[in-house]
């Protein structure tokens, strides 16, 4: 099933576009070559000789030297809706999605009321049928209005159209919680998705513990908050033979702890955030909670190359950017008074190609599987540029510069931890189950940025 | 100098033009009459977020013996208490378009935020646990008076390193001038990693006989509660400074307020190689030194007549 068929977006016509002489990429397809890429009534037509595909009743979009990639697939988004639409709403969140590439989305379901029953679920669903430009999956908390105590009606939730299950922003604290989750799990399916965190050891931290929380006299997070939690859920899943993913990992501990889970068959899987893979908790000398404030926190030069390391042998499946608006009085007072969280949809491929890939650190081809590696994880088809696929197609130009925010934000708000940095490669046409999602204002119709 | 925001920020040229600064304002404390007119028609902006009494009340002080006006405004009964914003309440404060702003904070990097701000000069009067650099300059000058150079001294910082901005801006400043620092406490009230400062760590008291300097800290007592000592008792037996540890050749040092019989004994307190009447004067002609640097030494001019009659803009309203 498709990505559009699966979730929830828009609907409306399907494209008919050619995408022409453009270099398309889809490592997991085979796809590595200068192309037509023929887009008719929404799927990939085809992929023919550049110069070659028949324009009647189709835009024509000049892309010589142009990169078309599977749009990419972000399981961890927060939407705000409903409760804090003063941060973001599906209308500017997946704005800020198609603008960054994505096709997809997975919003978290720490809103106010939170995702607990089908009914939330049935409205949201509802809600992006009309509002999305890009493919939408809920989900629903694990526990009651989050309270860590009793289950949700986990299996009403996945006949209303629940995508999988996460109690994310807070942890789940109590063993025997995620274990019947993880007992129900066979009943309903659904994977349960899981903010590693051991309050009893981040306590009031508000930044990675080490030299530089002591030298600024923040309350540190140790890594080994996140990397206990995840050993033990790791645990309670292969007794229970549940199936887990982890969120945002940011520690090497994590990564080792993941990797061990794997190698023992635990069916577990994880991503990293595009912060967590270029930033480290040097920014925070700077005490600036706009852009280097999240939770989990920005870590050690060591962690991020072993969360480099994790994404390049796999332990990584994905690329997820923990998407987390904020409202400007919500980040402008001192860092530890702020709130938690950065957006990343509109920057994510850009800083990774940026930070990552021209100094040659990852591969474009890894890059791009891991951008859309979200979706395996939650039981969802990836997008694919293989013909006969639905179009789901990222736009890039690998050589523009711009600087992040000087044109404003798709997204309400505007606490990027890019804000103000000159990145290389920038999306300028996003096409979302079928649908014309994104165009870069400075390109349109056979103009070149 | 354009603020005060940190130690970390100074050059040990600048911390010795404020050191020296403040020496020749010793003598004005010494006269009848111990006001100058340096600052006269500045305007001098205090606001404390969090309780004070010695860092607030040496503050406002050197601003009067300065001439300068003098809006000092607390925590209580303000609209601080009212909910506004740190933000809001910097731009309603800026209306009076004052030279500096002094700020305690219980939140670090509050009054970095405030410079970005305003256009006032901004001093760090204390920002949660990260800075409070007034009072290593006051302890710098405290030192010099007796000691001259720091240069190769061995201080030893001793007690809750974990919660003290006096521990960080004083480790940056002895170090900034030379001397070797130690920093010691029980394992729980010593951050992780402090050694990437540059310092010595140690757990126990041993080896304090090499210290030329003995810098104790407050000891709180709500840190038992959080199980970080499990009890005053048991701290005091490992790291309290008495004169029997204490020897008569080195020098004991303390920011205030002491927890007499905790982190000090009352006869190292009173004890001759004590200086913590000492600082307590410094820390008046030092914040004079301060002001007159950051405000009358830089050659900011003085408001024009008939500038500062422009209405403040209100709240909510855009500037």
């Amino acid at each position: 099933m498709s990505l559009a068929a699966a979730l929830d977006m828009r609907s409306g016509e399907g494209a008919d576009l050619i995408l022409r002489g453009a270099r398309a990429l889809d490592p997991v397809a085979g796809i590595d070559g200068t192309h037509d890429v023929v887009i008719r009534a929404g799927r990939i037509a085809e992929l023919a000789s550049p110069g070659t595909a028949d324009a009647a009743d189709a835009e024509e979009v000049d892309a010589a030297g142009l990169h078309a990639f599977p749009a990419f697939f972000d399981p961890h988004v927060h939407l705000r809706t409903p409760g804090h639409e003063h941060k973001e709403d599906i209308e500017t969140g997946t704005r800020a999605a198609a603008a960054g590439g994505y096709c997809g989305v997975l919003a978290m379901a720490n809103t106010d009321p939170p995702v607990s029953t089908p009914a939330d679920i049935e409205a949201l669903r509802e809600a992006a049928r009309e509002q999305a430009s890009v493919s939408v999956g809920f989900l629903a908390t694990v526990t009651r209005g989050m309270e860590g105590e009793e289950l949700t009606e986990m299996a009403a939730l996945r006949d209303a159209g629940a995508l999988g299950f996460s109690d994310d922003g807070l942890p789940l604290r109590s063993a025997r919680v995620l274990r019947r989750a993880l007992q129900y799990q066979h009943l309903c399916g659904g994977t349960i998705a899981l903010h590693e965190e051991d309050p009893e050891l981040s306590g009031a931290g508000v930044m990675h513990e080490g030299p530089v929380s002591a030298a600024l006299g923040l309350a540190g997070i140790p890594s080994v908050s996140e990397s206990t939690m995840i050993a033990r859920d790791a645990a309670l899943a292969d007794y229970e033979d549940g199936r887990i993913h982890v969120q945002h990992l940011s520690a090497a501990e994590s990564v080792d702890a993941v990797r061990s889970a794997k190698a023992a068959g635990v069916a577990i899987s994880c991503e990293a955030s595009p912060h967590h893979l270029c930033l480290t908790d040097e920014e925070v000398r700077s005490l600036d909670p706009q852009r280097f404030k999240m939770n989990p926190p920005l870590r050690s030069e060591t962690d991020r190359q072993a969360l480099i390391e994790g994404l390049r042998d796999g332990t990584i499946e994905c690329i997820a950017t923990d998407h987390a608006p904020h409202a400007a009085e919500e980040k402008e007072v001192p860092f530890e008074q702020a709130a938690m969280g950065v957006t990343g949809l509109e920057t994510a491929f850009a800083a990774i190609h940026t930070d990552l890939v021209l100094p040659g650190v990852l591969d474009l081809d890894l890059v791009v599987e891991r951008m859309a590696g979200g979706a395996a994880p939650f039981g969802l088809e990836r997008p694919s540029l293989a013909p006969g696929s639905e179009a789901n197609v990222a736009l890039c130009d690998l050589g523009a510069q711009w600087t992040v925010g000087e044109e404003g934000y798709e997204s309400r708000s505007d606490n990027s931890w890019c804000a103000g940095r000159e990145l290389t490669g920038r999306v300028l046409m996003t096409v979302a189950g079928g649908q014309v999602a994104y165009r870069l204002r400075s390109f349109s119709l056979g103009v070149a940025p | 100098m354009r603020h005060l925001l940190g130690i970390d920020q100074l050059s040990r040229e600048e911390i010795e033009a404020i050191l020296d600064r403040a020496e020749s304002f010793a003598e004005v404390g010494r006269r009848d009459i111990k006001k100058v007119p340096t600052l006269r028609g500045r305007t001098v902006v205090s606001l404390f977020y969090e309780a004070s009494t010695r860092t607030s009340s040496s503050f406002e002080l050197a601003a009067k013996r300065l001439s300068a006006d003098l809006v000092s405004i607390k925590a209580g009964g303000s609209a601080v208490d009212k909910g506004e914003s740190l933000k809001d309440t910097v731009a309603t404060l800026s209306a009076y378009d004052p030279s500096a702003i002094v700020i305690r904070h219980p939140y670090a990097g509050a009054a970095q935020m405030v410079a970005g701000w305003a256009e006032a000069a901004v001093i760090n009067a204390g920002d949660g646990k990260h800075e409070h650099p007034s009072q290593a300059l006051l302890d710098l000058f405290t030192l010099r008076r007796r000691l001259g150079s720091l240069e190769g001294k061995r201080i030893w910082i001793v007690g809750d390193v974990l919660h003290s901005r006096v521990a960080r801006s004083n480790l940056a400043a002895f170090q900034v001038m030379g001397a070797g620092v130690t920093v010691c406490g029980p394992p729980t009230l010593i951050p992780r990693g402090i050694e990437a400062l540059g310092c010595e760590v140690s757990h126990s008291l041993d080896g304090l006989e090499g210290a030329d300097v003995v810098y104790a800290l407050r000891m709180q007592k709500e840190r038992m509660t959080e199980s970080f000592v499990p009890s005053l008792r048991e701290y005091a037996a490992h790291f309290q400074i008495d004169t029997r540890r204490l020897g008569p050749r080195q020098l004991l040092m303390h920011p205030g307020p002491v927890n007499r019989g905790v982190e000090l004994s009352g006869e190292a307190v009173d004890s001759p190689q004590s200086l913590i009447t000492e600082q307590v004067a410094a820390g008046l002609i030092v914040r004079m030194a301060i002001l007159y640097e950051l405000i009358a030494a830089r050659g900011r001019p003085a408001p024009a007549e008939g500038e500062g009659a422009e209405q403040p803009t209100p709240i909510g309203q855009p500037a």
